[in-house]
Order: C-alpha cells, then sequence, then structure tokens
C-alpha cells in the first residue's frame, strides 16, 4: 500500500494524525507489515482476543459484584436458597446471576473466555516449541509467555474464588494447604494471604483482597507483558513456516493493511462468537447448584478449572509422605505435588531454549521455524512433556473417570502413579521413531520423486513404479531441513581436547549434542542424475543405504 | 442282626444314614419352628396366607445366600458372602428389591441397581391398547406389589426393624428445600456430587446417581433409614424425618429445575466444562483459523 492508494476513509484521519503527531512515516512502515499465513499462527491471537473479553465482560461483572466476606441472608429470586445464610460476595454472584438482566450471560462468556484463554495459550506455546519458533532472536518473548501464563493460572485461581461457593472454598482450602506446607514461611504465608485464619482472617479481608488482585493488579501485569509480547513480535517480526518464497531474510506474507487487519479483525469476532455461543448454550460454574462455602461441607467431582489441573492430579496421586522432625513436620504431601510437576513443566520450558543453545551450539537467528519431523529430540522431549502434563491432567479427574467409566478409584490411583513415569518415556521414543520415519520419506522423495501412478515393465519383464520429482514448492519445503551439525572429534590428532568438550560440563555437553545429532537423516537432493526411471525396484534399498552412520570418535 | 450289620457294610449306607438324618432333622424342626407361625396366624388365615407366601418368596430369591433362616451366611474363611436380614426391617427390604438391587446377579464391589427381578417389578407397563394386554399387566403388577408387601412382612416379622416410611413423610412438597441443601451438602454430597450426579468410592463401590426420575423419594427416604451397602445409617436423631423430607425436596426440586445457563454439561462441574472449552472452543475456532488463512485475496497490489 502506498500513500497515492489508501482509500480516503484511511488518508483523512492519518493525514490529521500526521499534521499533529508527524505519525505518517510510522504508519507508512507499519501498515505494510508482512504477516505470513499459517493457521496455527492464529492461535495466540484467540488468547489476545479473549483477554479483551475478559476485560470487558470483567467489567460488567464488577458493577454489581459485593467483594466482601460480611454474612447476609439470601433474598433473591433463586427459591433453593431462599434465607440461606451466605457471604455478601456468593449472594452478588447469585444476584448477578438470576436478577440482573444480562448478568448469567456476562458470567457465563466471561468463565469461557477464561477457559478459552488458557487453553489458546496453551496450543500457542505448543506451537511455538514444536516448530522451534522459541528460536534465537525470541527467546525473550517465550519467556514472557510463559509468564502470562503463570500469571493466567494465579488469575483464573483468584477468579473462581471470588463467588465463595462451595468449590470455590475448596480451592482455597487446598491454596491455604499448599501455602503451609512451604518449609518454614508456610504458616506466615497463610496468615498473610489470608489475614488470619481459614477461611476468612480476622477481618474477613480474603475476597477483597483476592478481588483486587484479580481486577486490578494481576490483569494489570497481564496487559503489560501483552504489550511488550507484541511489540517484540512487531520489532523481531514474525517466524514463518518453510516455503518455497520464505527465506530467514525476508518475510513472505500478507501486508497488515488491508489483508492481515481484515483477517485478523474477522478472527476476533470469530473469537467473540465462539465464546458467546458457549456462553449462551453451555452452563458454565454454577454456583447456585454448588451453595455457598461452608468449612464443614464438601462435594465429590471438586475439581478445579482445567489449567489447574496438573496441580489437582499431582496432589491425588501422591503418596502421602511426611516427614516430621525437632516438632516440625514436612508435609511431602503437599508440597511435591504443589511444587515439582509444574516446576518440571514451566522450569524445563523456561531453559529449553538456551539449553538447545548450548547443546548444539546454534547460536544463528532463526526467522524461518523447523518442521517438527526435522527436530526429533525436540519434539519427542515436547511430546514427553505434553504426555506428562496430560496424565497428571487426567489424574485430576479421577473420580470423575472412575465414576462415568465405571472404574475402581484405586486402580485409577496406582495407575496414574506409574503412567506418570512410564508414559513419557514412552512418548519421547515413539515420536521421535515418527519422527526419523517421517525423515526417511523426505528423504526418499527429495531422493526419488514422488509415486506417479505409473507402473511400467522393463524388457526382462520386471515391473516397477515410475517416480517423478517433487513440485518446486514440496523441494524447497522438504530441503528446509538443515543437516544436523556433526560433533567436532572430541580430541584433535595430538590428543588436545576440543574446548567446548573439557570437564564434566563439557562430557555433559557432548553426551547431548551426540543425542541430539548422532540418527539425523539427511534429506537431499539426489545427485545421481537419475530420474527414477526404472530404477523404482531399488527405492527401498537406496533409502536404506542411507541410515544414518554413526559417528565415531 | 446279622442282616443289619451286613447292610451296613453295603455301598449305599452311608447315603441312607445321612437321608434319615436330614428326615428326621425335618420332621423335629416340622414340628417346632412352623408350628408357632401356625399359632400366630391362626387370627387371621389371610395374614397367615400372605407370611407364607413372602416366606416361599424368600426362599425361593433371597435364602440361598441370606441363609434360610435369615441368619446371614459366610465363607470357608468365615468371611461374610450375605449380611443377616434379621432386625433389617421392612425399609430395607423395599429399598433393595424395588430398586432390583436384590436378588443380586452376582457378587461385587456393590449391588448395582438394575430392573427388578418379574416377581417383584412394579414398574412394568400396563398402558396397552389391547385390553387383555392392559389386564395381564394390571394383574402382574398388583402381584409384584403384593410380593413385595408379603416379602417386607415376612422380614419385618422376623425381627423387625425401619418400617418403609408412609407417603407423607416422603412428600417432597412437604420439605424445606434451602434446608434440605444445606443438609445435602454437609451429609451427602462428599459421596453423591452437589446435585446427587454420583461420585466414585473406594475399593470399586460408588455412590450412585440419584438425579434420575427412577429414584423414587421413598427409596431416597429408605436409603437414609437403613444405610444400604456403602452407605452410612442417618437414623432419625442424626436426621430427622423432617431433614430427611427436606433433603429429598432439595434432591427431586434439584434435578427437576432446568439449567438457567444452558447445556448443563452432565452437572459434574469443571471437568466437562474443561472439555468442552478445548473441543468445542478451540475445536471451532481452529476451523475459523484454517478458514480464515486459506482464503487469498484475489488479488493484492505490490506494496
Amino acid at each position: 500500500m502506498s500513500e497515492a492508494t489508501a482509500p480516503k476513509a484511511v488518508a483523512g484521519p492519518l493525514n490529521f494524525l500526521d499534521d499533529r503527531l508527524g505519525s505518517t512515516t510510522f504508519f507508512n512502515r507499519n501498515l505494510k507489515k508482512v504477516f505470513p499465513d499459517h493457521w496455527s499462527f492464529m492461535l495466540g491471537e484467540i488468547a489476545l482476543y479473549s483477554f479483551i473479553i475478559l476485560l470487558l465482560s470483567g467489567t460488567f461483572l464488577t458493577l454489581w459484584f459485593h467483594p466482601s466476606m460480611m454474612e447476609t441472608h439470601y433474598e433473591g429470586s433463586y427459591t433453593k436458597l431462599q434465607g440461606v445464610k451466605m457471604s455478601e460476595a456468593y449472594a452478588s454472584a447469585l444476584h448477578i446471576s438470576f436478577d440482573v438482566r444480562g448478568g448469567l450471560l456476562m458470567r457465563q462468556i466471561h468463565h469461557w473466555a477464561a477457559i478459552l484463554f488458557m487453553a489458546s495459550i496453551m496450543a500457542h506455546m505448543l506451537r511455538v516449541f514444536f516448530t522451534g519458533a522459541y528460536r534465537k532472536p525470541r527467546e525473550l518473548n517465550w519467556l514472557i509467555g510463559l509468564g502470562m501464563f503463570t500469571l493466567g493460572m494465579v488469575e483464573g485461581l483468584f477468579g473462581y474464588s471470588l463467588p465463595d461457593d462451595l468449590l470455590s472454598g475448596t480451592g482455597l482450602r487446598i491454596t491455604q494447604g499448599v501455602a503451609q506446607s512451604i518449609p518454614l514461611v508456610g504458616t506466615y504465608i497463610s496468615m498473610f494471604l489470608f489475614g488470619g485464619e481459614f477461611p476468612e482472617g480476622n477481618y474477613g479481608d480474603l475476597i477483597p483482597r483476592l478481588f483486587t488482585l484479580h481486577v486490578l493488579l494481576i490483569p494489570g501485569i497481564i496487559l503489560g507483558l501483552v504489550t511488550a509480547h507484541m511489540m517484540i513480535m512487531w520489532h523481531q517480526k514474525h517466524t514463518a513456516m518453510p516455503t518455497q518464497k520464505q527465506t530467514e531474510k525476508q518475510v513472505y506474507g500478507y501486508p497488515f493493511y488491508p489483508v492481515f487487519m481484515a483477517k485478523t479483525g474477522a478472527y476476533f469476532l470469530f473469537t467473540f462468537g465462539v465464546v458467546a455461543l458457549l456462553g449462551a448454550f453451555a452452563q458454565i460454574n454454577p454456583i447456585w447448584l454448588f451453595g455457598p462455602y461452608d468449612p464443614g461441607a464438601i462435594s465429590s467431582a471438586s475439581q478445579p478449572d482445567f489449567y489447574m489441573g496438573i496441580l489437582e492430579g499431582s496432589l491425588r496421586i501422591m503418596p502421602n509422605w511426611e516427614i516430621t522432625a525437632a516438632g516440625h513436620t514436612l508435609s511431602l504431601n503437599v508440597l511435591i505435588p504443589a511444587l515439582l510437576p509444574l516446576g518440571i513443566v514451566f522450569g524445563g520450558a523456561a531453559i529449553w531454549p538456551f539449553l538447545e543453545q548450548w547443546v548444539t551450539g546454534d547460536k544463528r537467528h532463526h526467522n524461518v521455524n523447523d518442521r517438527p519431523r526435522n527436530a526429533p529430540v525436540r519434539t519427542g522431549v515436547g511430546m514427553a512433556a505434553v504426555t506428562f502434563y496430560g496424565v497428571l491432567w487426567l489424574a485430576g479427574a479421577n473420580d470423575v473417570l472412575a465414576e462415568r467409566f465405571h472404574l475402581s478409584l484405586f486402580a485409577t490411583t496406582w495407575f496414574f502413579r506409574f503412567t506418570v513415569f512410564i508414559a513419557p518415556v514412552l512418548a519421547y521414543i515413539i515420536t521421535k521413531r515418527i519422527c526419523l520415519g517421517l525423515q526417511r520419506k523426505d528423504a526418499a522423495i527429495a531422493a526419488h520423486g514422488v509415486e506417479s501412478g505409473i507402473i511400467v515393465m522393463s524388457p526382462d519383464g520386471k515391473f516397477s513404479e515410475r517416480h517423478e520429482p517433487a513440485s518446486q514448492e514440496q523441494m524447497s519445503v522438504l530441503l528446509s531441513k538443515e543437516r544436523a551439525k556433526e560433533q567436532a572429534p572430541a580430541a584433535d590428532a595430538n590428543g588436545i581436547p576440543a574446548p567446548n568438550s573439557k570437564g564434566p560440563m563439557g562430557y555433559v555437553r557432548s553426551r547431548l549434542q551426540r543425542a541430539w545429532t548422532f540418527d539425523d537423516i539427511p534429506v537431499e537432493k539426489h545427485d545421481h542424475g537419475h530420474d527414477g526411471n526404472g530404477h523404482g525396484g531399488h527405492d527401498g534399498h537406496e533409502v536404506e543405504g542411507r541410515e544414518p552412520k554413526q559417528i565415531s570418535h | 442282626m446279622k442282616r443289619f450289620t451286613a447292610w451296613r457294610r453295603r455301598p449305599w449306607a452311608g447315603y441312607a444314614v445321612v437321608l434319615a438324618a436330614l428326615a428326621a432333622i425335618g420332621v423335629i424342626y416340622a414340628g417346632f419352628t412352623p408350628q408357632s407361625d401356625r399359632a400366630e396366624a391362626a387370627n387371621a388365615t389371610q395374614a397367615a396366607a400372605d407370611l407364607e407366601n413372602g416366606r416361599q418368596l424368600y426362599n425361593k430369591n433371597c435364602g440361598s445366600c441370606h441363609g434360610l433362616n435369615a441368619e446371614g451366611t459366610k465363607d470357608a474363611k468365615g468371611k461374610p458372602i450375605a449380611p443377616s436380614l434379621l432386625g433389617v426391617g421392612a425399609a430395607s427390604v423395599d429399598f433393595q428389591v424395588s430398586t432390583g438391587r436384590m436378588p443380586a446377579m452376582n457378587p461385587g464391589a456393590q449391588m448395582p441397581r438394575k430392573k427388578p427381578v418379574p416377581d417383584f417389578d412394579t414398574t412394568i407397563r400396563t398402558d396397552y391398547a389391547e385390553p387383555e394386554k392392559r389386564e395381564a399387566a394390571e394383574k402382574q403388577k398388583a402381584q409384584a406389589e403384593k410380593n413385595l408387601a408379603d416379602l417386607r412382612e415376612y422380614i419385618q416379622k422376623l425381627g423387625g426393624g425401619p418400617e418403609v416410611p408412609p407417603a407423607s413423610a416422603v412428600d417432597p412438597k412437604g420439605g424445606d428445600v434451602a434446608v434440605g441443601g444445606k443438609l445435602f451438602r454437609t451429609n451427602c454430597a462428599q459421596c453423591h456430587s452437589f446435585v446427587g450426579s454420583g461420585g466414585a468410592l473406594t475399593g470399586g463401590k460408588y455412590a450412585p446417581p440419584l438425579d434420575k426420575n427412577d429414584v423414587t423419594p421413598t427409596q431416597i427416604y429408605e436409603a437414609m433409614l437403613t444405610g444400604p451397602q456403602a452407605m452410612p445409617v442417618f437414623n432419625d436423631t442424626t436426621l430427622t424425618p423432617k431433614d430427611k423430607q427436606a433433603i429429598i425436596a432439595y434432591l427431586v426440586q434439584t434435578r427437576e429445575e432446568p439449567n438457567p445457563g444452558g447445556n448443563g454439561l452432565g452437572r459434574i462441574g469443571p471437568v466437562s466444562e474443561g472439555l468442552a472449552g478445548w473441543l468445542v472452543g478451540i475445536g471451532l475456532l481452529v476451523l475459523a483459523a484454517m478458514w480464515i488463512t486459506a482464503k487469498k485475496p484475489k488479488k493484492l497490489k505490490k506494496s
């Protein structure tokens, strides 16, 4: 788009702004910003748009919500709780649900948007991880994303704790247990957070505190991080999947104005539409069925929202280990499930970009993504993490699973206790084998072309299928695979060890690098110059011959 | 005497002795126990006939596990197979048999609710178009009701126990639903879940769902009163009859109440919500993203 062709509706306001702010060059440059096209690049936008919906619907809810633990008797229109003693927070949440016009719809939209916010961040992070889009120079944005996800979990926990219903109180009780299990400072943290004893502290401070954190502090931080995330993304430009026209130096895609703007605008409407559909037709968090919080009551099927499921699952399958020494109890049964699994997943995700750089020695900028199959170790580790998370997630729903599928509750617990260790290993092995298999397939296509479906008979009566060279577009995708960097010999001819393999760290590094590279399969054009015609019978053999060679050292 | 000694050595002699002993025991038993029955029933022949019907039904359907005298049975290691029914009362019989849990099909962690056996199936339909079919069904239903009543009466006579509650005590309209909700959350929700959709228990046991219409108010009352299977007993001092009625009112109103927020997603809490969020929410949006990115602008000016 150039200045001359801009429609009047755009040019007018731009000129107005330019006259006052001198911003034409800014707009000119940025309206032409190019965005590559791939459906998985839209996953992060769901999170952005859900967040906007969350801010707006949340503001609506604050107009009626009373963040107060003052005791009251319900007198609203939901007859089944008439006269029941409850907190003002719960009563006002019921008021929003039953007596405010559109209140229940707004509550449900708010809650569904929160579910979609967290789900889309997870999906977006998986996309970024499996395509290697977090690599240099984008490690900072990866860390910011992790930070937002963590904050989102806390924000969600505080959010569904606000109505002070039976389910949310159960969640708060676990939160308090986790706080107390922290050695030395646990009781202080618990008393500080709750302002005294559970559930309401000395002055009923808990709900007002959660409210301020939920509507002001955490959304404020998330908003700041979203801005940073977007600005860094804008500055560094979007990564792209390998295609024919994509290079490391140049982004190929559609300009922001008019194409991408229209697409992303439409996608906002889609997101809003789906959230509104769910809000209108699927009941979420029916607090009137849970009843007001009462420390003496509990319901089965008390689960947190899904993004907390991993913590719930860890807690449910944890053996009851406690260490009591010198009059103090170390509650490993709460501390380990609260910190360890999430620590492994989030800590692992945070150090992964730097670990990968250290292992592969690859310090270059990467603007073109990897296809997941071309980095089997990364993809395998990612799937192991997904499996680990997924198993704990399922374990969090073990009573619902046992009830719905008529299983023994104990059997599910024991099943998950073993699977949480076994399944990630299996997932790693299986994923890596699948990746290598796909690499072999790519190598075969690159070397011999694609099957044409034409069977030819040679003069001596042998049948074979004619192979045709792959299309230019397909070849460029296949050939986007880089040959994994071979490991430098550990010692040179004079027996002097290579500088980066010295010491225990160097040893670990060279072992890891070997694991990363040893079974790499080169995908390259066949340089023998035959077109595959008449050689079909040899194909299998030729590919076999391309098995990775063990690198000796 | 010689002849007798010779018989003693015949292969069938052992069987004959056992048979004779059994016959003797039978005669002695017949001489003692039924006599008292007969004495009691002398007042009203109809009651005697009903009781006899109850006893026969018991022997046919229950006795093989619970013992011919309802004393319960144990396996070789002394582990109980079936409990004694002395003192369980009519309420317990009514609950177990009308929900189809008893007679049990096969021993397991817990007896599932099922269609009652034909002898006791009071839920059969009678609204046939053909008069003769309708008459037969009505007759069968009346017989099933009588059978159930006779069996209850037989067990009640054996050792007493809680009686079937009157209709006035279980009427959901008579209970205070707000109190019922509070009591339900305090006493029942930890197993049956917050609206009574059921839950899993240890060792393959489970709290059955209460949110289906085939769980009648009478059965709910009897379950609280008698504590069937894994359920504890909530006697009239723990939960007064008024409390029980309140809980029934809460359960019946809750299951009849529509979901104001749309589809209830099974009313099982955040698990199904998360599933719907991922499958429906993310699913639809991924489809939308694929559709949007597949759209290529027809003509784009080179910039």
